[in-house]
């Protein structure tokens, strides 16, 4: 009798299995750096190239870190959402500009907006590979004590936003609750 | 036909200059036993951008850039393992074309052996049904008596 439903129970198998490989997303390759101390290093600013944002400046509190560039198209997607996150003063959003030419990435930031505490200037991607880039945008939490959480690959949605980088920057602040 | 033939041949050796001419990057080695290692190295790690590409085979802006990492490692002196590690430790098991085998993987590597493993129990369950339907004598005789004749039914 079942014998008559197995090329239907087969199809369904196989339809889920597909329907799942459809949804993953193969550019979203897991960080080896989660849960590990950000990488050190020590870059001049994109904005005062006589003061340096270094690895020891994560050691405060906790921490947004954004790899942009004036050439990336997807920044400019997610820069309305980290201006609106500054101006509330939610966190602290440091910046990593990634292969870009310093007076393109300050012209980048008065024309659309600076919502950076400081920008590190990474011309030649050396600290971008310390950190795993491979595609900008990327953001990463980084907690009080410097170690990273949370690395999202690609622009900053509303709704990553909200269901997985606020909730968990307040379980970071507050262990406890 | 002709035309479609060499349509395709042009089409096949675009492809294989595509895959044979991707920007090596020349580098500069003074030691042959090091560009045997680093050209080695740069066909086996993954290109995180284009990720059906190896670093030397891909054109992205990273891989030229890790190419050139795995350059410097290999002159001052590094051995394969410490600049794989050096790539893992920063961008994961991803970037290797051969997975490490752990306890995430055990279903990537032993997947075809349990799958050969399934088709050969198949495999053996329907020879044994097969197995099941022996004839009896009656059936043995009808056939015996088949075989005698010729196709018009007469006894041979």
């Amino acid at each position: 009798m079942w014998k008559k439903y197995t090329p239907l129970l087969i199809f369904i198998i196989l339809v889920v299995f597909l329907g799942v490989g459809l949804r993953l997303d193969p550019r979203k390759i897991p960080s080896p750096l989660i849960d590990k101390p950000i990488p050190v290093f020590s870059l001049l600013q994109v904005k005062d190239a006589s003061r340096t944002l270094s690895s020891s400046d994560f050691n405060d509190d906790v921490s947004l870190l954004n790899v942009w560039a004036s050439w990336c198209v997807s920044c400019r997607e997610e820069h309305p959402i980290l201006l609106d996150l500054a101006k509330k003063g939610v966190v602290n959003i440091y910046g990593l500009n990634y292969k870009d030419d310093r007076n393109d990435a300050v012209r980048w930031l008065d024309y659309f907006g600076d919502p950076y505490r400081a920008s590190a200037h990474d011309l030649e991607g050396k600290v971008g590979i310390d950190f795993g880039v491979y595609g900008v945008p990327e953001t990463f939490v980084i907690d009080s004590k410097g170690i990273i959480r949370y690395k999202h690959i690609g622009p900053v949605t509303e709704e990553v936003l909200n269901e997985i980088i606020l909730p968990l920057i307040n379980k970071l602040r507050n262990p406890m609750s | 036909m002709k035309l479609i033939l060499v349509a395709g041949f042009v089409f096949f050796q675009a492809m294989l200059t595509g895959i044979v001419y991707a920007d090596y990057a020349p580098q500069e080695f003074t030691n042959p036993e090091q560009k045997e290692r680093y050209i080695d190295l740069i066909e086996d790690l993954r290109c995180l951008v284009c990720q059906n590409q190896s670093l030397a085979d891909s054109n992205a802006d990273l891989a030229q850039d890790l190419r050139q990492e795995v350059y410097e490692m290999v002159t001052s002196g590094d051995s394969n393992e410490d600049i794989i590690d050096y790539l893992v430790a920063r961008y994961g098991d991803f970037v290797l074309y051969r997975p490490p085998f752990k306890s995430t993987t055990y279903l990537l590597w032993l997947g075809p052996f349990i799958f050969l493993l399934i088709g050969v129990l198949i495999v053996i369950s329907i020879l044994r049904r097969q197995k099941a339907v022996a004839l009896d004598e009656e059936e043995r005789r009808y056939a015996e008596q088949l075989l005698d004749e010729d196709h018009t039914g007469n006894k041979k």
